[in-house]
């Protein structure tokens, strides 16, 4: 079949699927309570493009191909047309959104049974869908932004989809803005790239870079990545991820952790050969990449909600594929890309089903008149959940270990490809190569801990919920399971797509040679002294170890004080425990320093400053005006006597200039 | 199709459908009457739409033409002239799309005095669509004024507890800056007679920009004539008049003024300041493009200020003109052209979100923002239209309001004339504030629980107002992912402006540069010839 109509089926039946719930719900009451029809409806559009990306992954010669559906617009030089392309990158990029979220939109109709937005929830996912499908598939940066946006407002509005509590809304208004700011800075870019290049499709971005001057390549790169720090949460605009928790926990999976938030990754291996010829800003990648994965793991450790232990632990991972970026592996960071959407989609799917078995206990102990609090996030009132939920805590095992790095799960391939790319960086040189390899090493160790951590208090020890000896939760039903299940075993073996260079002189690493190969679209930094083999299987062995030990570790610490455990590591680190706990107060400072400065300064500074300074000076000109005249009016006064004196004393007046 | 006199025609059927409305009796009668002549309006405007062709170049003479002779004795060259170039054509759509929504809108709000409301709001639509179409200077001076009327009764009866003062500052701060520009225009059709027309005063525009005016000479009369659309935009510093009128105005006269009102004063400087000073446009284009962008955010933060969702929507416009503004001064193609299609997208996004917080307050009575809250439970499709104009308005990609400001920030950025990326990254920070403040409403007025019964009782919209927001909703869609077929309407004139003026900026320089070396060669002779061969004012 012709694979550019195919190409523009994906992109459309999504946008079809949420047109039809959005409309019908909004216009026809009727339609809201359709479950059925409505979950049907929106996993088909979301399965059958992702048949047709297989379809079109299987039949794909290597050659890219560009759909050109019609001119967008067009003035002067800019022609930005709606323009898809197929080629290696996007294809495994699709298939992965349409994969992950086709499963999370199966289990959605589970998850979100019962609710009064079930109709909203999918066709926001749709459009979501929609938008991220246009992210990666757009053959020119103008289309690309309009799926960056899109997927920031469905962001959005699936934040704030609970609306009647305006925490939510609020938690999604400064998601919003947030990656308004990173948005800001990607329009920039693309003013630079435009004004250099003239054009503003890949072809040609690609093609003219060469012939841009070194400061406008590093500021066209430096505000592209900026542009990604926003959308996929990293120093300094990674803030408003956590507070993103808020929607609904499938939201969390989809967006929050397998998809969007990769965009921005995306974006830097789609413009690789740009990126690759602005090395000091590449520097700044890696660092900026390494500090976020440091910085969001030892926040993660501190955390009780299960949610939030997640979302730093997503902010961290997408460090490291920053990192993978900044030292030049493009691939690489596509690669973690797609094995963390697996084991991370699958933990926040596990912790969605948590949540939702948790709720369960929250109503049986308000039915029983208990009077108990519980917060359904809370891992401190959970414990011993494996017993009740065997499915959940299997597969939140596996993807535990995989994104832990243990042998053979698939986040040990990616991640120590990872590793191993930094640390050939610094042999091959480059003094941050070997800086970012450190603080990998030992935010591999912090990953290892925070996960076992969550996984052993959610699912090992004792119920720790009131009245844990009545009231069970249970496990969630087979729409949320299957997901699951999928999930995890593609967490389990996802990794084997990229079996490392050492064994089989790389032959076996097909990711690279898929999206890094002859003709492929994604560049990549060439070394020039290659690590000796028995190095490398000792970097495996290290890391392997690091990872080994640090589930060891946190499996005996939280599985036999539970908890309480974490008052030890506070006393042990003191200080440094508070500001992991209080996030580095992150959020206070942009508070201080820029919210509450900018908008009370609207408010007190500049609205009065309109009223009484702008308006006020027209206001005087008008009284002016007006007292003038009610002064001058006296002059005309009716008197003849007056006037005649007047034209007496005006004669004389002039006669005597005249005269003089 | 040819339809003799379809131009005027346009132009001139809501009068008399104003004489209609004047005659008519009931209440009912007048409203259907309006209702139906500016629906009959717009589609005949259609053929003006149709019959326009922008491969045809109107460089000498505009499409669809009609000229009549001169209105005065010889001496004056004063006609009535109108037609449609690529410049106007989307404005003049864009107000007769107006005119039926306007209408519709003031269904129910207006309860007193129906008949000279709505006669007055037909004048109206008859002097702006004159102001659109003029080709006469003096013709467009006309209908300028002409506007000004209308709107002053329509805010002074039909307005807020308020509204005496809001007319009269309107009218007042208008009538300063358009009065200035009467001096420069009949200084400028003398001045151009002289040279262009054997010494007869003449006010068509074509003769006008034909006119190459020394350098020394534009400077002020440039300024005059911007002065007068910079008041009408509002550009800032001149904006307070907007609030002001705007929250007093009755929502249909917020929508026409914030539609195609404000659109005059963008328009005037295409049209008149640009080509007639092209040297002093440049010259003083980084101090408009400041003041522009100075606008973008001051409008912005200021809109965050307000409580009164009315006078939020009001500051946003004079942020999104800032941008329109920008693009004008920027002197590309790209920014230009985004400009002109920033016009017409203003109009539809702002003038959706001025009938929505019209609607609200046709139920609530309050514009305050603190009186609301929740309301996405009670008034889902309003919730519906409010967020998607919201998102327009905030230059979502997909929506209208992106094509205009990306077309004008990336055009302005490889601007030669502004050439200041630090500038264009201001400007483009107000896609950021942009959010803020509008999201800020949203928060407000939509999320979150209801805590007053009026509010929870509210009545979602019914089918006047179904039919309101719906063709700017769809229009929203149609101008964000095909605006293309619009913007090449007018690509060709604003090529054709944006080439002339380059060539004239040359020529005149050129000719600086003559007199400054037959200065040199014998001073003593031009010394004795200056006073007569320059203007005694100068812009140095």
């Amino acid at each position: 079949m012709d694979p550019e109509l195919l190409i523009e089926l994906v992109i459309l039946l999504p946008l079809l699927g949420a047109a039809f719930n959005g409309l019908l719900g909004l216009f026809q009451p009727a339609h809201r309570t359709r479950e059925k029809l409505i979950g049907t409806v929106a996993t088909a559009m979301v399965a059958i493009p992702f048949l047709i990306a297989v379809y079109l992954f299987a039949t794909f010669d290597g050659e890219a191909i560009v759909a050109t559906v019609f001119t967008w617009m067009a003035a002067g030089d800019l022609t930005v047309n709606f323009a898809f392309r197929i080629d290696q990158l996007s294809l495994l990029m699709t298939m992965i959104i349409t994969g992950v979220g086709g499963l999370i939109h199966l289990y959605s109709t589970g998850y979100m049974h019962g609710d009064d937005g079930y109709w909203r929830f999918f066709a926001y996912l749709n459009l979501f869908i929609f938008a991220m499908l246009n992210l990666v598939l757009g053959n020119n940066l103008v289309v690309l932004f309009l799926g960056w946006e899109g997927v920031g407002l469905c962001s959005y509005l699936l934040i704030g989809f609970w609306y009647k509590d305006l925490k939510n809304s609020a938690a999604a208004n400064k998601a919003f803005i947030m990656n308004r700011i990173g948005d800001f800075a990607f329009l920039m870019a693309m003013f630079i790239l435009f004004r250099e290049i003239g054009a503003l499709d890949f072809d040609s971005l690609l093609a003219g870079a060469s012939s841009m001057d070194q400061s406008s390549i590093n500021w066209a790169v430096l505000l592209l990545f900026i542009g990604a720090t926003g959308k996929s949460a990293q120093i300094p605009l990674f803030t408003w991820l956590p507070d993103a928790m808020a929607g609904p926990t499938p939201v969390s999976a989809l967006i929050h952790a397998a998809t969007m938030v990769t965009s921005g990754l995306y974006l830097l291996a789609r413009l690789s050969v740009i990126v690759l010829s602005a090395p000091v800003i590449m520097t700044v990648i890696a660092v900026v990449g390494a500090l976020t994965a440091l910085v969001a793991a030892t926040i993660a450790i501190t955390q009780n909600d299960i949610k939030k232990v997640l979302a730093y632990s997503t902010i961290s991972q997408l460090g490291y594929m920053f990192l993978a970026t900044g030292v030049g592996a493009f691939y690489v960071a596509i690669f973690h890309v797609m094995t963390h959407a697996f084991f991370k989609a699958c933990l926040f799917l596990g912790s969605g089903s948590v949540i939702h078995s948790m709720h369960h206990v929250e109503h049986e102990l308000a039915k029983d008149g208990h009077g108990h609090e519980l917060d359904a996030q809370d891992m401190r009132t959970m414990g011993g959940l494996g017993k009740y939920m065997p499915a959940t805590r299997m597969t939140f095992l596996i993807s535990t270990l995989a994104i832990a790095g243990i042998p053979l799960f698939s986040g040990f391939f990616s991640k120590d490809e990872i590793l191993f790319k930094a640390f050939e960086f610094g042999y091959d040189g480059h003094l941050v190569g070997w800086l970012v390899y450190g603080v990998g090493i030992v935010t591999a160790l912090l990953t290892a801990v925070y996960m076992t951590r969550a996984y052993v208090l959610t699912f090992e020890g004792e119920e720790r919920w009131p009245h844990a000896d009545t009231i069970h939760p249970h496990e969630s039903p087979w729409s949320m399971t299957t997901p699951l299940w999928i999930l995890a075993g593609l967490a389990a073996v996802g990794g084997l797509v990229g079996i490392p260079a050492v064994i089989a002189h790389g032959d076996l690493n097909w990711i690279h040679h898929f999206l890094a190969g002859d003709q492929a679209p994604v560049a990549e930094y060439a070394v020039h002294g290659h690590v000796p083999v028995a190095l490398e299987w000792g970097l495996i062995a290290f890391s392997s170890l690091i990872a080994l030990f640090g589930v060891g570790l946190a499996w005996k610490w939280y599985s036999t004080e539970g908890p309480a455990f974490d008052e030890k590591l506070s006393a042990r680190f003191g200080g440094l425990y508070r500001l992991w706990k209080g996030k580095y107060f992150v959020d206070e400072a942009y508070d201080r320093a820029i919210v509450r400065p900018l908008i009370g300064g609207a408010i007190h500074g500049l609205a009065p400053f309109d009223k009484y300074v702008v308006d006020g000076l027209v206001n005087f000109v008008g009284f002016f005006t007006r007292g003038a005249s009610f002064t001058l009016r006296y002059i005309q006064t009716g008197i003849v006597h007056s006037y005649a004196a007047a034209i007496v004393f005006g004669v004389i007046l002039l006669g005597w200039l005249m005269l003089s | 199709m040819n339809i003799p006199f379809l131009t005027s025609i346009v132009i001139f059927l809501p009068l008399a459908g104003a004489v209609v409305t004047m005659l008519s009796k009931s209440e009912s009668a007048i409203k259907w009457s309006a209702l139906g002549v500016t629906v009959l309006t717009f589609f005949v405007s259609i053929g003006l739409y149709l019959g326009f062709d922008p491969a045809i170049s109107t460089a000498t003479v505009p499409q669809l033409a009609d000229l009549s002779g001169s209105w005065f004795p010889a001496r004056f060259d004063i006609k009535y002239f109108v037609g449609i170039d690529g410049l106007n054509l989307l404005l003049i759509m864009l107000t007769t799309l107006l005119g039926p929504i306007v209408v519709l809108s003031s269904w129910n709000y207006i309860s007193k005095s129906h008949k000279p409301y709505y006669t007055l709001l037909l004048i109206l639509q008859t002097g702006v669509t004159g102001v659109f179409a003029a080709f006469d200077i003096f013709l467009f001076y006309i209908f300028f004024e002409l506007t000004l009327i209308p709107m002053y009764f329509i805010i002074g009866i039909w307005g807020g507890e308020n509204r005496v003062y809001a007319a009269l500052k309107f009218v007042l701060y208008t009538l300063v800056g358009s009065l200035l520009m009467l001096v420069a225009l009949i200084y400028l059709g003398y001045a151009a007679g002289d040279v262009v027309n054997a010494g007869v005063f003449t006010t068509d525009w074509y003769k006008l920009v034909s006119f190459n005016m020394p350098i020394e000479m534009q400077g002020w009369l440039f300024l005059l004539f911007a002065l007068a659309f910079a008041i009408k935009v509002p550009l800032f510093p001149f904006h307070t008049w907007l609030p002001d009128a705007h929250v007093q105005a009755p929502t249909g006269g917020s929508v026409i003024l914030a539609g195609v009102l404000l659109k005059m004063g963008t328009y005037g400087l295409v049209r008149f300041c640009l080509p007639f000073f092209p040297n002093a446009a440049q010259e003083y284009a980084m101090t408009f493009a400041v003041l522009a962008v100075i606008g973008i955010i001051y409008g912005a933060l200021v809109a965050r200020a307000q409580s009164d969702a009315k006078k939020l929507v009001a500051y946003s416009s004079v942020s999104h003109l800032g941008f329109v503004v920008l693009g004008i001064f920027a002197f590309t193609v790209e920014s230009l052209q985004g400009a002109m299609i920033q016009m017409i997208n203003h109009g539809i996004s702002t003038g959706a979100l001025f009938l929505i917080v019209g609607m609200l307050y046709e139920r609530r009575h309050t514009r305050d923002m603190g009186d609301y809250g929740g309301l996405a439970s009670s008034v889902p499709m309003l919730t519906f239209f409010m967020i998607l104009s919201v998102l327009a308005s905030a230059g979502l990609p997909g929506l209208n309001g992106f094509v205009g400001e990306f077309l004008i920030l990336v055009g302005s950025f490889k601007s030669t004339v502004l050439d200041s990326p630090i500038l264009i990254a201001f400007a483009t920070s107000g896609v950021i504030l942009a959010a803020v403040y509008l999201l800020h409403m949203v928060y407000r007025m939509f999320w979150g629980t209801i805590d007053r019964e009026e509010n929870e009782s509210m009545k979602d919209l019914n089918r006047r107002e179904l039919a309101l927001l719906i063709p700017l909703a769809v229009l929203m869609v149609v101008l964000g992912i095909a605006p293309a077929p619009f913007l090449a309407k007018s690509e060709p004139a604003v090529k054709e402006l944006l080439e002339m003026i380059e060539s004239k900026r040359i020529a005149a320089e050129v000719a600086a540069e003559l007199r400054n070396s037959v200065a040199y060669v014998a001073p003593e002779a031009v010394e004795a010839d200056e006073p007569e061969v320059l203007s005694p004012i100068t812009t140095h």
